[in-house]
């Protein structure tokens, strides 16, 4: 078969059961788009590379499959780099196609050239520069093979605009032939016995459960694993949905905001089991001060994560959907009678000072963040943003699905959760999707709104207004000052930009008004943006201030009128 | 204290900026890298030298091992290896000290490839520590000039080739 290598771009994206993919055109890809409408797959024109770029990894991280987005050279291929960083802190499976200038004219300053491998070179995987029409189909099968293998990641094509024009007799491989890409392989049978003793010999075993959990698929394995020796399991943020919050056994999230009585079970197991976590700071606190009483037995897929940042007593490097099943069965059962109740008797306490047990008539993050997870039950997948209206999502949603949650944690990209949430919505066309998002990162890509409307998808977006690049400003409260510089934030009417767009919009100013507003979302067949205006100067609590050990935590002070309510009913 | 590696890596376009790009962003202090052809076509093989401890070496190690074009990668520290270095070193040498300088590069078994008029050129192989020591000894004269190599080194003992000898 004889094709143009922009034709041969596509046909390897329908081999690779690519179905989506999101891009802005140019001069440097106009070969591609030229070539696209003959083949099945649907181009969805973001309004921003950003954005493309997250969307690809909202797709990614929704479904598991390779997200794909496009951009032009230059301007186009820049404007790419947040959105795979953040893919990249993530492990997310994604696969970027750039053009680039034509090959004779590479490395003279062109016109909107950008030498994008460089620029991407510690933020991809791996990537590549294509400038041999020959050497084509095997880059795209070897980009997408690295991107969805081992530890999942960004792959970056750029492609000469030659070689888009340049034809071939295409043959698509069968096989990469990679030898200095290993995925584990070593007998780990001798580190999973020695696990599963650890284990067994226990007396306040814990589990800390990251992303890697849900990036293998592996949550039922986890579930078998936890009911079996009946461990308590703690989340990183990205972890939120490995096993769900409505277990008995999951203590929700771990570290600088995660509840205070995880951190304290944290701060008092004699075993932490960390999966698919790479120890990050926001969950350690300073790595010499983690957890010094307790053994650590880490498993991850990526054998560069052993050691890194916190020592550990025991390795297992593979895929934990080869690991767990091989430790379950070695694994005793097991009641931790009295450490589950001693952690029981902390969450009583934690509940006490809930904020929501306090009576209040003000317009609360926390508040509608829980009433949107009563009027859903849950059943919804939630991208949310970065700041504190990301903190009280993980906190007052309780996340029993899987890949439930979606969110930018390694990066904290501002910007993320709307054009994150177009690429979920696209993949999963009958699920509902809900972005919480702040006054402050939704105006970082606000524009996506048309794109939402172009694709007509149904999202509905919650944006927790504060008037504030909030989590600064509780920064600055607590460790600046009160000095609020650079924090106070004017916005739009949200609700008027989102008419303006053609989506229907709602302002939120009672917490009266909260119930029916998400009722009345919910009952709207397309898009819905509800701006609520909430408390401004309401903070994330508890909280693990920078540089304290996770057990140092400060918390919301107790009401002196102790009137408690039903929490999570 | 100071660890030697070798690294196995495709001869690719770019392949070199992404290891050192590895070693500066992740700040690790690289003392020494030197690079050239292996006996496999199409593989380079490099050796670095890299300051740390127990654990650090191992990160880079692994660090390295994860990009996709090397193919191999072992910390030869702790094996029986052959390291050498090479280094040029132009002295200052006027007709008195021309003779002396001789002898000092015949004890070192260095050779001297050039001689200017004012000037002797002493090519040393050897270890570090040896190279140090003849530079030590032409400090006095005057160095005009000095190229060195950095270790290149080969795990000793053969049983049919580099595989063999680079098992981790
Ligand atoms: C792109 C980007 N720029 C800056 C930051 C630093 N930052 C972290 S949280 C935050 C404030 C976010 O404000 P907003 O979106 O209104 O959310 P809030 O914290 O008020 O809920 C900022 C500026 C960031 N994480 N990402
Ligand atoms: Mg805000």
């Amino acid at each position: 078969m004889r094709l143009t290598g922009a034709q041969a771009v596509w046909e390897s994206l329908v081999r690779e059961g690519v179905t989506t993919v999101f891009g802005i055109s140019g001069g440097a890809v106009i070969h591609l788009y030229h070539a696209l409408p003959d083949y099945p797959i649907h181009h969805v024109l973001m309004r921003h590379e950003q954005a493309a770029a997250h969307a690809a990894d909202g797709y990614a991280r929704a479904t598991g499959r390779v997200g794909v987005c496009m951009a032009t050279s230059g301007p186009g291929a820049t404007n790419l780099v947040t959105g795979l960083a953040t893919a990249y802190m993530d492990s997310s499976p994604v696969v970027a196609i750039t053009g680039q200038v034509p090959t004779p004219i590479i490395g003279t300053d062109a016109f909107q050239e950008v030498d994008i491998t460089g620029i991407t070179l510690p933020i991809t995987k791996h990537n590549y520069l294509v400038t041999d029409i020959e050497e084509l189909p095997t880059v795209i099968k070897e980009a997408f093979y690295i991107a969805r293998t081992g530890r999942p990641g960004p792959v970056l094509v750029d492609i000469a605009k030659d070689v888009q024009a340049a034809a071939i007799e295409y043959v698509y491989p069968d096989t990469v032939n990679l030898p200095g890409y290993r995925l584990p392989q070593e007998d780990i049978s001798s580190p999973i016995q020695r696990a599963a003793q650890m284990l067994n010999e226990a007396q306040r075993p814990l589990i800390i459960a990251g992303h890697g959990v849900i990036l293998a698929g592996a949550e039922d394995d986890l579930l078998a694993l936890v009911e079996k020796a009946n461990v308590p399991v703690a989340t990183t943020l990205l972890g939120i949905g490995a096993i769900p919050e409505t277990h008995p056994l999951c203590l929700g999230m771990a570290g600088m905001h995660g509840e205070a009585y995880t951190n304290q079970a944290l701060s008092e197991a004699d075993l932490i089991i960390a999966l698919g976590s790479r120890f990050d700071d926001r969950l350690t606190g300073p790595p010499s001060q983690f957890v010094r009483q307790a053994r650590l037995i880490h498993v991850d897929v990526d054998p560069a994560e052993i050691d890194k940042n916190v020592a550990v007593n025991l390795a297992v490097v593979g895929d934990l959907k080869d690991v767990l099943p091989a430790l379950v069965p070695l694994v005793e059962e097991k009641d931790h009678t009295a450490w589950l109740a001693r952690i029981q008797e902390w969450r009583n306490e934690s509940a006490q000072r809930d904020i929501l047990a306090q009576e209040t008539d003000e317009l609360l993050p926390q508040y509608v963040v829980r009433q949107i997870w009563h009027a859903t039950q849950g059943n919804v997948i939630v991208v949310s943003d970065v700041g504190q209206n990301q903190m009280w999502e993980a906190q007052y949603f309780i996340h029993h699905r899987r890949r439930g949650l979606i969110s930018s944690g390694g990066l904290g990209t501002m910007g993320f959760a709307l054009p994150a949430a177009i690429g979920v919505q696209m993949a999963l066309p009958h699920e509902q999707v809900w972005v919480t998002v702040g006054d402050g990162g939704f105006q970082m890509n606000i524009q996506e709104l048309a794109t939402v409307v172009q694709e007509k998808l149904p999202l509905k977006i919650a944006i927790l207004n504060n008037g504030y690049l909030g989590m600064v400003r509780q920064w600055q409260q607590l460790f600046f000052e009160g000095r609020y510089s650079g924090t106070p934030l004017l916005g739009p009417d949200f609700a008027r930009v989102a008419e303006a767009y053609g989506i229907a919009g709602l302002t939120v100013r009672e917490k009266s008004q909260v119930v029916p507003a998400i009722a009345q979302a919910l009952a709207t067949d397309g898009p819905f943006l509800i701006d609520f205006r909430i408390v401004q100067e309401e903070n994330v609590y508890p909280m693990v201030a920078p540089g304290a050990p996770v057990h140092h935590m400060i918390r919301r002070p107790v009401p002196a009128n102790d009137v408690l309510k039903e929490d999570r009913t | 204290m100071r660890h030697t590696l070798i690294a196995l890596m495709e001869d690719k376009p770019g392949v070199l900026n992404r290891v050192s790009s590895l070693f500066r962003r992740r700040n690790y202090n690289i003392e020494s890298l030197t690079v050239g052809h292996s006996e496999t076509p199409g593989i380079s093989r490099m050796t670095i030298v890299v300051n740390g401890d127990d654990r650090i070496v191992q990160q880079v190690a692994r660090q390295l091992s994860k990009l996709i074009n090397v193919t191999q990668v072992v910390d030869v520290s702790d094996k029986p290896a052959v390291i050498r270095e090479l280094a040029l070193i132009k002295v200052r040498a006027g007709h008195g000290a021309r003779s002396e300088i001789m002898e000092l590069a015949n004890v070192f078994r260095a050779k001297v490839v050039d001689v200017g008029k004012t000037s002797l050129t002493v090519e040393i192989t050897g270890t570090e520590e040896k190279v140090d020591s003849l530079i030590g000894l032409l400090q006095p004269f005057g160095i005009e000039e000095l190229a060195r190599t950095g270790r290149v080194a080969m795990v000793r003992g053969g049983n049919g080739g580099q595989a063999a000898n680079l098992q981790p």
